[in-house]
Parts: C-alpha cells; structure tokens; sequence
C-alpha cells in the first residue's frame, strides 16, 4: 500500500487535514453473489488502503479458498469468519474502515442471504447512504426490492444502486439504462430521494476508484467519486433539543449532575427546558466538564456526550428526557404507540404476546396489542394478518405499561426508533419506528384525552336506552354541558351557581361541577401545571358527558386556560351539546347569560313532541 | 464546542462515552479490562471523562500473565495510584504453578491457560456481567463482525452465528444470571485514530512505544526484548542493542519490536502515517493459524 502521509507533507499538515476531514458511514447490500464483498475488497484494494502484511495474507487465502483461480480473490479482504471462506459466503454485517485523503469511511457490508432483512435494518440504522448491488445479468430481483424498501423504511436520505458484472453483459448500455429505469421506477414507489444508478464491474475495478473505459457512455461519477462528494449529513443545532438522561452523576451530595448524549439541537446555560415525561420544567444550570479538558462549556451541540446540571431540584433519572420547552415539534408520553416492526425473531409475533420495549434509554415493559397489517414487499400490498414472521414487516400496536416518551421516527429519529426485547430469551425481537401522526397529543396529562364514544353498555333489566330522550322530554331540555372558564376571582363560580337556581326555577334538571370541588375528590392527584389544569378539565367533560347521557344539563365552572384543551373537551362532549363562555369577556349581565343558554338548551321541534 | 469545528475524532470521542454511560448504568457489576497498551489508556482515559467529577463506577482488572514487559507493570500501578482507582490484578494461579510459559509452551498454550482461562477465572471470580474492553473492529478480520454489545454466555462462548442485531444507538442489555457482555467502545476507532487522539491529548503512553535501545534477540523472524533472564538464548542467538519500539504490547517474548528511530509521539505518529504493515504483524499470537483470533474469541479471549 502506499502510505498515508503524502510524501512531502508534514504531520502538521497532515493534522490540519485531517481535522477537516468528514466521516461517512455507508452500507452495501444485495444478495450473494452480486459481489459486495468483492466491491469492498475493491474499494480497499483501488484505494490503495491494504496493509502489505493483510495483502500477504489474502494471496495465501485466495490459493485456498479464492473462487477467481489464479488471481487474487478481494472478497476474501473483507469476509473475516471461517465458516465465511470455506463457505463463500458472508453471515454478519462486516463493519470495514478505510480513508481517502477527502474522508473517512466506516462501511456496513450487509450480507444478502437468510437474515437479509434484519442484517440491512441493523446497517441501515447505523448509515446514510446504501449501496445496494444489481447483478447486470439477473436485473432488479424480490432482495432489490426488499433492500430499497428497508433502506427507505429507516429513512437513509441517500441510496445508490451499483449494477455489477457489465463485464458479463459485454457492457450493453440498453441492459444498463434499463435496469436504471426499473430501479428508479421502484424508488419513486417508495418514495425515497432519487437514486445515483453505476454501471461497474467490482472484478475488475471498472467505476469504482477509476472511471472504466469500457463505458465511454456512462457520465456518471464513479462509485467513490459519489462517496466523497455526497453531502455528510450532520445533525442540526437548531433542531430542538433532545437529551436522553442515561446516568446519573453524583460524586457528592452537592453535585447532581445528568449525562447523556444530546441526540438532537443544542443547549446553553440558562436555557429553560422540560424533564419529560413529568413535564417539569427548570433552566440548565451548568454542562460541565473538567478543567483538564477546558472547563465548562457556555454552550454545546449534538451529537456530543455531556454532563448538565439542572437550577431545579427537579426529578429526572435514566429513562427521562430533558427537551427544549415549547416549538411545533413536541414529543409526548405514550402508553400506546403504533409502529412499524421489522420482525427479527424466529418465533413469530402474535398479537398480546409481551416484552420489554426499549425507546431512547427507557426499557418498559409493553404487549403488542394488535397487528394492523403485514407488507407485501413485492407488491408494497398491505394484508391484515395476525401473525409477523421472521423478516417480515407490519405494522401494530404497541401498549406499555409505564408512559415513556416517543416522537414519530420521521420526525425525530433519536425518539422514535425502538426495539422490543424477549423477555424469556433476551434476544432483540424486532426493531421499531414510531409512525407519524401518531394519534396522541402532546402533552403528558393530555395522553388521556379521546374523543372515541365510550363502550356501549347494554342497559339492565327495566331500563330502555331511549330513556335518556324520555327524561331530555319530560324536563323539556336538551342535555348540555355549559362551560363558564376564565381566571380565578373572574366571577365563574358565582355565574354558575346563579345559572343553576335560574334553570332550577324554570323547571330544568341541572347540576353544577366545578373546577375547585373536583380537586377535593376525583381530581385530589392534580397540580396546578397547564397539563393537570387540562387534565381536570378532561375528567369534568367525562363526568358531564355520563350525566348528559341521562338528559341533564351540566354546568362547568373551571379555569381551563387553554383552548385547546377546550377544543378537547367540545370534541369529547360533542359540539352541539357544548357551549363555552368566557368569564373575563361576557357581559356582566347574568340576564343576558340566562337568555343564551335558556336559547340553547331549548329542545328542537321533534324532541318537543315526543 | 461551537467555537471549533466537529472532527472525525470528536464524533468517535461522544460515541464511546455514550457506550461507556450505557455500560454503566444497564449492569450491575462491569469492569474494565485495563490492558496497559494504548488502546487501554484510550479507553480509561474516556472513562475517567464519562464519569467526571465521579470517579468510573467500575474497577480495573488487569490480566497478568507474570510475562508482561516490566515497564508495563510499573506503568499501569502508577496509572492507578495517579487516578485513585480500584485496580485488580489476576493471575492463573494454577498455570502458574504448572509453570506455563509462553517460551516452552508457545504462544497458544500460553495464551489459552495464561490469558483466555485466567480471563474467565477472574469474571467469574468477580461476578461480572459486563467486560469492557478496548478491542477495534480494525484490528483483526473476524473482529469486524463483532457488536459494541457482545453477548456471551454462561461458558463465556461467543458464538458469531447467533448475535443480537445491533440498531441505533439503543444496546440489548439483558443478561440472564451468569451470561455476560463484552462491551468495545471503541469499535469504530483505528488505530490512526488512536494514536491520533493520544497525540492531541498528551496522554501518557508505556515509554516502550517509544524509540530507544534495548536489548533484543532475532527469533522467528521477529525482534524479541530481552526483559530478563527467562528468555534464554538459543544455539546461535545473541542479544544486540538495538534501537526498536513496540506497536503493539503483550507478553514481551510474544511481542515483536520494529527497528525505529521515533522517540516521541509525535514521530510515533508520523512512522504510522507512513507505515504500510498492520500493527499486529508483530505478534505471534495471530500467527499460529488462519482464523486464530476467531478461535481464541469464540473461547473466550479478548
């Protein structure tokens, strides 16, 4: 090999080099006998990057159990395990280093055999940009298919298709151009960015270091040309802040301090963030680090580890995270998470089977409560099933037993990728992503929210479920919840109780539930933070809603500050039988306040006659 | 860290102390297998920033074969004592005492009974249920298909067939009572990478990576150090003072030196750069067949 130093230059100026230099973590996939090794082996070899010694030990290797007669056989550079070289084949993902004098590269080799589907998710999770291998002779086949489909599944933002052995097709341009088409029809199926598509011959180097003669009308770059020109994809310091608490620090008791990675955005001293899922909020105190090492940092960015410190004595622990406060993007405590799976196991998923799901660094005990579909990865089909088998991937439902914090994957990777772990054998079962518009709201507290209709209970013996219309007619009323909100001291409670007698007087079944009263009982667990004030609310509309259910009108005196929570509670009741009035802007004038609602709880025409 | 650009190195650095803190916090009782070479002072030296202003929550041990180079030895106490920390020191007691010896019993025998059994010796001893140590995916061809969490099992085996897929940066770590992890945080680093980083931190590393002269024999093609009198000399042998360095260390009959004039790290550094062997071109262990190191891990070597 030629050395890494350039002959006349310095070890400064190598230094400065390569601190400049990036890092680009690739994978190569395709099925045996596509050539991965051999392109990797290539890439080393063309590279210049063999150590004498290993090149040595590869002639020996390839007299024994090279398959390229005479010549040396490079994929024997790259497959390490024995039962690999007697078998020609690779089993595992092979993790390969090398550098260029523009970057450095870890590279996945993702073998194509039986585990495929679990060897490229697990590479596919660690990557940027896919390799995925064509042989020129047997075009797109169902593992091509399968390998772009998980590559996009994961979300990698690059993916080139390479179609090796053009040798072996007199290098045909129309063959080429049209497995070109078919890989690119496919990728537009998937929805994946679009492909880079390289005519190559891993044997014998065409358009892999060195553009190739033999295809004067390719323009194309060449495999490592792509590598070291493709934009590194690093994670934004503007994104919001994510932190997954992994340990906790205290040498003394003066000292408590939070490390973890910060897997998302950024974060200064002072900055106000939220412990999740508690939702506390406090401020950063310090991110600290030892003298020796420089000190403390004023500010810091992903992806470093760090050590902060909170002003709060606020609870947090391993498994929580520390997020920025507020922004469009906010993760939320979940006990009910659908996903998308790729099965791993061998023994299949059946729905209620349980084990231990691990998101970010919390591991919760979690059942898979339903299994919505199974993808055809053929067809991209999608057929309701109730089994997963090995390889396969579906997508379910997921309940845990304990909240634990989750993004959709799309969104925010760090928290939504997961894994669910046998809780017999301890083998990682399958590897999750948390799907978009997952249904739950974005607040802890809010998780309970639904405004589903609550399961139909058959009514006992000597009751009929009309009786609710019958009593709505006798009390000529129409079942309404009437919302008084606004501040403490805006007057609510008065209202209401003013409200109530003035009903009461005309004849009407009324009730009042108010906010404060609530707390001394069904709401005594709450605080006074926006997520239990929302939460209050919430279990006040529940309550209304059973008692509406039997024709009353049910009068709510509550702060309820937020709208939207407000939004919820008119979902959940209904919002023709809800009515909102706002303490702070009604008129002072309760006659006013009667006539409203007198308007609107007055019984339509049909209810009237019966 | 926004005033200086992101490197290669910084992204290895915050991947092996997130692996470190994993460690620490999924086990109950990890160590970290503290080898003295430079990997090792890597390794413990990320520790020591994992776990700052804590001391690591996990003790040092140290494998002795009782064949290591002496400035090994004297390196790695005053390693410990300089850094307060909890160093435990293992050796064989019965291969001792059978008298194995990497110069009459070769390097496998030596190997098996003095390292790979005294390994599992001392993690049964201590209870372990997670060993960290510094091995790199680019030492060694069947290490490349190693995880950063490897599962072993109650015999210590690792079998490659049946390894956890390894997703994200979020580790399997569970273990039933007996099985163990090895944990390597610094899979993804080369030894570039760590001479590198050695270089831009001045950390102290075994003078023995150093150029000076030193007393060796040619044997087997390679320059062994005379340490002391155990190594006897062969019909035709002699000792010459050479001037030599180590690119890597073990048990000093084992160990080949390279002829070198490099005397500091920063010309270590540049001869690396330079170089075009592998560093384990200097060690017999992974020379006695093809496909050794697998065998030796599937064992339980390190």
């Amino acid at each position: 090999m030629s050395s890494i130093l350039n002959d006349d230059e310095t070890l400064g100026a190598f230094l400065d080099r390569y601190r400049s230099m990036e890092l680009l973590r690739f994978l190569t996939c395709g099925s045996v006998d596509d050539g991965k090794s051999t392109l990797i082996g290539r890439l080393l070899h063309d590279t210049d990057r063999v150590y004498d010694d290993h090149r040595k030990a590869l002639e020996e290797d390839s007299k024994i159990h090279g398959t390229q007669g005479d010549n040396v056989d490079l994929a024997l550079l790259v497959d390490g395990l024995k039962a690999e070289r007697e078998q020609g084949i690779t089993i595992d993902v092979a993790w390969r280093y090398f550098s260029t004098a523009r970057r450095s590269f870890i590279i996945a080799d993702c073998p194509g055999h039986e585990q495929y589907t679990r060897n490229m998710a697990t590479g596919a999770s660690h990557c940027q940009l896919a390799i995925t291998l064509i042989d020129a002779r047997h075009g797109m086949t169902r593992q091509t298919r399968r390998h772009a489909f998980i590559a996009a599944l994961l979300g990698l933002p690059q993916m080139v298709a390479a179609v090796n052995k053009m040798d072996l097709v007199g290098w045909d341009e129309s063959r080429f151009r049209e497995l070109e088409r078919d890989f690119l029809a496919w990728c537009a199926r998937l929805g994946t960015p679009e492909p880079t598509v390289v005519p190559i011959s891993a044997l014998h180097g065409d358009c892999i270091v060195h553009p190739s003669t033999n295809a004067p009308w390719y323009r194309g770059p060449t495999i490592l040309q792509l590598l070291e020109s493709v934009p590194v994809m690093k994670p934004s310091a503007d994104a919001p802040l994510r932190l997954p608490v992994q340990h906790v620090i205290r040498p003394s008791p003066d000292f408590r301090g939070f490390a973890g990675r910060i897997e998302s955005g950024s974060v200064a001293v002072g900055d106000r963030v939220q412990v999740l899922p508690s939702g506390r909020q406090t401020r950063i105190a310090r991110i600290a680090r030892d003298d020796a090492d420089g000190g403390d940092l004023q500010s810091v960015a992903a992806p470093s580890s760090v050590l902060v410190t909170l002003v709060d004595e606020v609870d947090c622990s391993r498994g929580d995270v520390i997020a920025c406060v507020g922004g469009a993007q906010q993760p939320v405590a979940s006990t009910s998470i659908e996903a998308d799976l790729v099965w791993m196991d061998e023994t299949p998923l059946l729905a209620g089977a349980s084990f231990l799901i691990r998101i970010g660094t919390r591991t919760v005990p979690a059942r898979v409560v339903r299994i919505r579909h199974v993808v055809d990865v053929d067809t991209l089909a999608q057929h309701a099933r109730d089994s997963l088998e090995w390889n396969e991937i579906g997508r379910v439902d997921i309940v845990t037993q304990q909240p634990i914090v989750v993004e959709p994957y799309r969104q925010m990777r760090s928290l939504g990728a997961l894994i669910l772990i046998d809780r017999v054998t301890h083998a990682t079962a399958a590897a999750g992503m948390v799907r978009s518009g997952d249904p739950h709201e974005p607040s802890p507290r809010r998780a309970h929210w639904t405004t589903s209709p609550s399961p139909t209970i058959e009514p006992p013996a000597g009751r009929s479920a009309s009786e609710s219309v019958e009593r709505a007619a006798r009390w000529r009323q129409r079942p309404a919840a009437i919302l008084l909100f606004g501040a403490p001291k805006s007057g609510k409670t008065r209202r209401a109780f003013a409200l109530e007698r003035h009903l009461w007087q005309q004849g009407h079944a009324v009730i009042v539930l108010d906010g404060q009263a609530l707390r001394g009982g069904l709401s005594r667990d709450l605080t006074f933070s926006d997520e239990d004030r929302s939460e209050n609310l919430r279990r006040a509309a529940e309550v209304a809603r059973l008692l509406l259910d039997q024709g009353m009108v049910v009068i709510l005196s509550m702060v309820a500050p937020q709208s939207a929570a407000r939004d919820l509670a008119r979902d959940l009741i209904g919002p023709d039988r809800f009515l909102a009035i706002d303490c702070a802007q009604a008129s002072e004038d309760d006659a006013a306040l009667f006539g409203d609602v007198e308007a609107f709880i007055r019984p339509d025409q049909t209810l009237g006659e019966g | 860290m926004h005033d200086r650009r992101w490197t290669h190195l910084d992204d290895l650095e915050a991947e092996a102390i997130h692996i470190l803190r994993e460690a620490a916090a999924c086990f109950e009782r990890p160590v970290l297998m503290y080898s003295i070479g430079k990997d090792s002072t890597v390794l413990l030296h990320l520790a020591l920033k994992a776990f700052w202003p804590a001391k690591p929550p996990f003790p040092l041990l140290h494998i002795d074969t009782t064949w290591k180079f002496r400035e090994m030895i004297s390196f790695r106490d005053e390693t410990a004592r300089r850094h307060g920390l909890d160093l435990r020191v293992h050796t064989n007691a019965e291969g001792l005492r059978q008298g194995i010896s990497p110069i009459t019993h070769g390097s496998r025998v030596h190997t098996d009974v003095m390292k790979t059994q005294a390994l599992r010796q001392a993690l049964e001893a201590g209870r372990y249920d997670a060993a960290i140590g510094g091995a790199r995916r680019d030492e060694e061809r069947s290490r490349a298909k190693e995880r950063i969490f490897s599962f072993r099992d109650r015999n210590h085996r690792w079998d490659p067939r049946r390894q956890r897929p390894e997703l994200w940066n979020i580790p399997n770590t569970r273990v039933h009572e007996g099985e163990s992890m090895r944990v390597f945080p610094l899979s993804n680093w080369t030894e570039l990478d760590v001479w590198l980083y050695i270089l831009e931190h001045r950390l102290p590393v075994v003078p023995l990576y150093l150029a000076k002269p030193r007393p060796v024999v040619e044997r087997d093609g390679l320059l062994i150090m005379r340490d002391d009198d155990r190594l006897d000399l062969r019909a035709g042998e002699r000792v010459q003072e050479l001037v030599v360095r180590f690119r890597t260390l073990g048990c000093y009959p084992l160990s080949g030196a390279v002829e070198s004039s490099a005397d500091t790290l920063e010309k270590v550094v540049e001869e690396m750069l330079r170089a075009r062997t592998s560093e384990r071109q200097g060690r017999l262990i992974d020379h006695d067949q093809s496909g050794s190191m697998e065998e030796k891990k599937r064992e339980g070597y390190f």
